[in-house]
């Protein structure tokens, strides 16, 4: 009564199909696996539970982001940006706009740089609670999930009432934003930033000192500093090793010139030091984050310039020159002088560069997005090998790929 | 402090790099194919420029030679970056690979590979590693058309679909 | 499951049984989903919500997801399936055993959503039957869970043979 299996091509192939050991077995995980966060395939070789050596396979959510790029106009691809790191969105429309407003040499106003600063450690807290929760969760400490989880959802409620969509936002425009706060907006952050660090606050109670969440993270996953500089690990998982390298820090942008925050280090590379740095680089973006409500000034939000900025709606249905202006900004795309840039920002998982060649015109040539997670898989063998089988699990839920970002 | 870096670079590469330009707080340098490898090793050893960024190409199909072949590197010591551009042809789109040097440089030259065909030379495990074993062509070069698919799975007949 | 198929004709009794028995048969299974949730993108944030305290799905009994096909019963596809993925999601189905339902969980997984390119599947329904549509990008969990009603009313409504094809 049922049709045989059909017969389906192999996507892949591995770069090792026989044992290198006497007993050794040679393992599939994924790609379609709940640890490995959707769609990376590992391919491990097995001596007993002891894994000897990995080959990781990403690509299985690779969505053409680039390609769509080059056929839309620069602010029509800003939802394309946003399903990069879909966990922290608004980071990545502000490092895309900022990348754009470097080659038209836009400055932008002062409280459109302030809330930048102050929606991107908002994202920045909800990929760290989104991250800290899923590998928690894969450990079997599901409350530490249902906690977090719903803090995140009062996040994301609260974004969709500014940006009004919960997980991609689009809401970044070429020269400021979409649209200003509403009323009441920041009375409530400060409600969920005070409720968020009850909850990490149980989180951290539940868990740091519990000795079976030490025994299975502790020493699990090492990797040195110069290890992690040779193979590209940056953002938490290079913090995590000793060094303070922060992008918000060497070479800050945005605001962060002007706010006090630490930078979390950790002490060994392992996986307790990559939880803890995120648990810790939670409070320190709760700390910028009533920095920047205190200093956020008024004025304008969008840079007042016919490039980029769309004009007022009043004046478009009355003047000619800005329905003209609006609609040369619809249908063309903001003019951008010829030339070439490469911008990046402290993304949730590390450097988000995104490198942008221009031809003159409204529609990019060329939109590469240097992704963190990316060049984590190309590294993450050197945290697995050696390792249980069992520690593939914690150690991949503490390198936080995700999938958009990896495979783009 | 970042001017100091790139004065020194550019005064040292100024014999094997074609162009050196500041622009947007990255020093870009132009070099040739053959001069690849000493370029970047004397970043590295040198100026301390130990973190691989990225290498992706740029396609200019009215030009010859006609991939820019784009690698950039950030140093974790003076917080700079640099770009590095070289030209290749489409008969040979060949450059040396960074592998010996940097670990990172495994994955992003298998994506180079994928999507715009660029071979790099001592690199022997250039698999698809964003696209699929059976795909043909590379899909970021400008002659590829956006909407050309190359299904694994045949489709289903649709129950709605006009003859 | 198809709902249409060749009804016996109208016999009295064993009609009657046979209708009674699909609706005891569709409220069991229609209150007590194993979800298996292949999880791609974006959406998989929305259904980690719509699984928390929130929106709890396991009101629906649609709680408990089975990792593996061969216990579970609703496939839910959350996210997009390029051309890669493909050939993982039509073993995934075919390993899943009867009765089972499909669930297209946002847009990508509907159509192809905004990526209409050489590496996106337009739609899983190219490649496996589909029994629900959820669009949105990503849809907000009252949408999942009005989703998962329709899903149960079309359940509750179906034929569900169990000793043989008339019964």
């Amino acid at each position: 009564m049922s049709a045989p299996l059909t017969q389906l091509p192999n996507p892949i192939r591995p770069a090792f199909d026989r044992s290198s050991q006497e007993g050794s077995v040679i393992v599939n995980i994924g790609p379609s696996h709940p640890a490995t966060h959707g769609t990376i395939q590992i391919v491990a070789e097995l001596s007993g539970e002891r894994v000897l050596r990995t080959d990781v396979h990403c690509g299985y959510l690779h969505r053409g982001f680039e390609k769509e790029c080059e056929s839309h106009t620069w602010h029509n691809l800003i939802p394309y940006v946003d399903r990069l790191n879909y966990c922290s969105a608004l980071i990545n429309d502000f490092a895309y706009c900022e990348a754009v407003e470097k080659l038209m040499g836009i400055e932008l106003t002062p409280r459109a740089k302030y809330l930048r600063t102050l929606l991107a450690e908002y994202s920045r807290i909800a990929d760290h609670l989104t991250c800290t929760a899923a590998a928690l969760m894969e450990l079997g400490a599901m409350t530490a999930f249902l906690y977090m989880v719903t803090i995140r959802d009062y996040i994301y409620e609260h974004l969709a009432d500014l940006t009004g969509a919960r997980v991609t936002y689009s809401y970044g425009r070429i020269g400021g934003l979409a649209h200003d706060l509403p009323a009441g907006w920041l009375k409530r952050l400060g409600e969920i930033l005070d409720e968020m660090e009850t909850f990490t606050g149980r989180v951290h109670g539940l868990v740091d000192r519990n000795r079976i969440f030490i025994d299975r993270m502790r020493n699990v996953g090492v990797v040195s500093t110069a290890d992690a500089v040779n193979w590209g690990f940056t953002g938490p998982i290079l913090r995590s090793t000793g060094v303070p390298r922060d992008l918000r820090k060497d070479t800050p942008y945005l605001a962060y010139a002007e706010l006090d925050f630490e930078v979390p280090v950790g002490i060994k590379g392992d996986n307790y030091d990559r939880y803890y740095v995120r648990m810790r680089e939670i409070d320190e973006s709760a700390h910028m984050i009533r920095q920047l409500m205190e200093m956020l000034p008024d004025g304008p939000l969008c840079v007042d310039d016919r490039r980029c900025t769309f004009p007022d709606k009043q004046l478009v249905y009355t003047e000619i020159e800005s329905l003209i202006n609006h609609f040369k900004l619809v249908m063309e795309g903001p003019q951008v002088p010829p030339g070439e840039v490469y911008s990046a920002h402290e993304g949730a998982n590390g450097e988000l560069g995104f490198y942008i060649v221009s031809v003159g015109g409204g529609v990019p040539w060329k939109v590469h997005c240097r992704s963190p997670s990316f060049v984590h898989m190309g590294g993450v063998h050197r945290m697995l090998d050696g390792y249980q089988l069992a520690d593939i699990v914690p150690t991949f839920g503490s390198v936080n790929m995700i999938g958009g970002e990896c495979d783009r | 402090m970042s001017e100091a870096v790139f004065e020194q670079v550019s005064e040292h590469l100024a014999g094997v790099a074609q162009e050196a330009t500041v622009a947007h707080g990255v020093l870009a340098l132009l070099v040739e194919p053959a001069n690849l490898l000493a370029v970047v090793r004397a970043l590295k050893d040198s100026f301390g420029f130990d973190m691989f960024l990225d290498v992706t190409a740029v396609d200019w199909p009215e030009r010859e030679p006609r991939f820019d072949v784009v690698w950039h590197f950030y140093s974790t010591r003076h917080f700079v970056r640099v770009r590095v551009k070289t030209r290749v042809p489409l008969a040979d789109p060949t450059v040396d690979t960074l592998v010996p040097l940097y670990g990172s440089a495994r994955y992003m030259e298998r994506e180079c590979h994928d999507m715009y065909g660029i071979r790099f030379r001592g690199n022997d495990d250039l698999r698809p590693i964003l696209l699929y074993e059976g795909f043909e062509g590379h899909p970021l070069r400008k002659d590829y058309p956006k909407q050309k698919e190359q299904p694994l799975v045949p489709y289903r007949p649709q129950p709605d679909a006009k003859p | 499951m198809t709902t249409q198929g060749n009804r016996p004709a109208p016999e009295g009794a064993f009609e009657y049984l046979t209708t009674k028995k699909d609706e005891f048969v569709g409220w069991a299974r229609k209150f007590s989903l194993f979800p298996y949730p292949f999880v791609t993108a974006c959406c998989a944030m929305e259904f980690m919500s719509v699984s928390s305290t929130l929106y709890d799905t396991d009101r629906f009994g649609a709680a408990l997801p089975r990792f593996t096909p061969r216990q579970s019963d609703l496939l839910m596809v959350v996210g997009t399936v390029t051309h890669k993925q493909a050939p993982i999601l039509k073993k995934v189905y075919e390993q899943m055993c009867e009765p089972k339902w499909v669930v297209a969980f946002g847009v990508c997984a509907t159509s192809g959503g905004f990526y209409q390119n050489y590496a996106t599947l337009p739609g899983i329904d190219k490649i496996i039957p589909v029994d629900l549509y959820i669009p949105g990008c990503p849809p907000r969990p009252e949408m999942v869970i009005d989703g998962i009603m329709k899903l149960q009313d079309k359940i509750a409504r179906e034929r569900h043979p169990i000793i043989n094809e008339k019964f």
